[in-house]
């Protein structure tokens, strides 16, 4: 699980760094590509497939996280020398679940058709192991402003990867992209009915095409696991 | 009955991972061989049976709206519900703690098996997702027992299955790209259509 990211940076003790320089640009680019948290890293699978059936939760679930990564990756590195070893997984469990009792509330309250459909995996933000990874793997050992910038490059790394399951699992699956019908004005167009694919719809679907988009990344990345 | 019906579909027909897609970190990382992925499916089922039913009481007799008029008429409209995420995980934390340290002291044999996979537990989306699933549901105390006991045996199933293939692949040749994480996602794909052909088993 997080033991193979667990070589985070350490702490740079440079007085006046550049607020993008070099070293931080790479914090927030790493996670996109080489070192994405769900391709390379294997975490936060079980809600990165779960919302994906249509775009539009997927969008809402995605802002969703990167939120939570961000301010519990600020508020744990804000409070990181105050933290008992001991006791740290409480912690950062109660910080993450208070984050994601507010985003649930918020949701319920400005777009309940959302709440409704994303239900129980708004909850489940807290045990998305990315989130967890994150405040263990850096926040725990560096300052507040870097914590961020790694929340936003980990929180996008996963953002995009889920966006474009969710791309072709409504575009397969029900033949729309944001709920605006593809199929249908193509098959009319050919003169043909076009059919959607069940199968997209389903938990197996998302299973084949993340297994795809991995396949792909990974052969362009070069990156093999052994 | 209800409940006994409510198990075999939560263990069959709605799987954790293969259609809820729960416990997935842990079913993907602990899946390289039998013997710890047995571990993990045990344990599993362990901290299920016992989270569900008490995350229950505490949100029937605690977290639901006029959940607390048995304290009293003052405390009869208190609605408490936004606090279930930090209770329920908090209640699953200590409960694994709690779990462990029982364990430790009566039978070290078990504790040198499980032990090291329970603190993996805490942070298994699988028991918090259970949880949830059960609030919203409105489940009895039975039947979230059962539900519990279901969820954590479909696990378990499905991470032995996975870890057997997975000891089997180490021999065949599969492209670069796709070693590791891939052809697993592929293979769990094609075990989620095989779990298909169990819906409409009901009693």
């Amino acid at each position: 699980m997080s033991t193979d990211v667990a070589e985070a940076p350490l702490e740079v003790k440079e007085p006046a760094e550049a607020l993008l320089s070099k070293r931080r640009k790479r914090i927030v680019a790493d996670p996109l590509n080489e070192d994405n948290p769900i391709t390379v890293q294997v975490l936060g699978i079980c809600s990165a497939l779960a919302v994906t059936v249509q775009i539009k939760p997927t969008i809402i679930m995605s802002l969703a996280v990167v939120f939570v990564i961000v301010f519990s990756n600020l508020i744990v590195s804000l409070i990181r020398n105050s933290i008992p070893g001991r006791i740290r997984i409480i912690v950062q469990l109660a910080i993450i679940a208070t984050l994601v009792t507010l985003v649930s509330e918020v949701l319920k309250a400005y777009s309940y058709d959302m709440y409704k459909i994303l239900g129980a995996y708004v909850g489940l933000i807290i045990t998305n192991c990315i989130v967890m990874g994150r405040l263990e793997a850096f926040a725990m050992a560096n300052k507040p402003y870097d914590s961020v910038l790694d929340g936003l490059g980990s929180g996008f790394g996963y953002a995009w990867i889920i966006l474009a399951v969710a791309f072709f699992r409504e575009l397969f699956g029900s033949g729309s992209i944001l709920n605006v019908k593809i199929y249908e004005p193509i098959g009319n167009m050919l003169g043909v009915t076009l059919q959607t694919n069940g199968l997209m719809v389903d938990s197996i679907g998302a299973f084949m095409i993340l297994g795809i988009i991995i396949w792909i990344q990974r052969t362009k990345n070069g990156y093999v696991e052994h | 009955m209800e409940a006994l019906n409510i198990a075999i579909k939560s263990i069959f027909i709605d799987n954790m991972v293969f259609a809820y897609f729960l416990g997935m970190c842990s079913f993907l990382a602990v899946s390289k061989k039998v013997k710890t992925a047995v571990g993990l499916g045990a344990a599993v089922i362990f901290v299920l049976t016992i989270t569900v039913p008490l995350n229950w009481l505490i949100q029937e007799k605690v977290l639901k709206e006029g959940a607390m008029a048995w304290m009293g008429a003052d405390f009869a409209s208190v609605d408490l519900t936004f606090l279930q995420f930090i209770i329920f995980i908090a209640v699953i934390a200590a409960m694994v703690q709690l779990v462990e340290m029982v364990i430790e002291k009566f039978s070290p044999a078990l504790y040198g098996s499980l032990g090291i996979f329970l603190p993996l537990i805490a942070v298994n989306c699988a028991i918090l997702g259970s949880s949830l699933f059960m609030v919203q549901r409105d489940y009895t105390v039975v039947e979230a027992t059962a539900f519990g006991f279901g969820s954590g045996t479909g696990f378990f199933l499905a991470i032995i299955a996975l870890a057997a293939i997975r000891e089997r692949l180490k021999y065949s040749n599969v492209p670069n790209g796709l070693k590791g994480l891939g052809i697993t996602m592929l293979i769990t794909g094609l075990m989620g259509l095989a779990f298909k052909s169990f819906i409409g088993i009901a009693l």
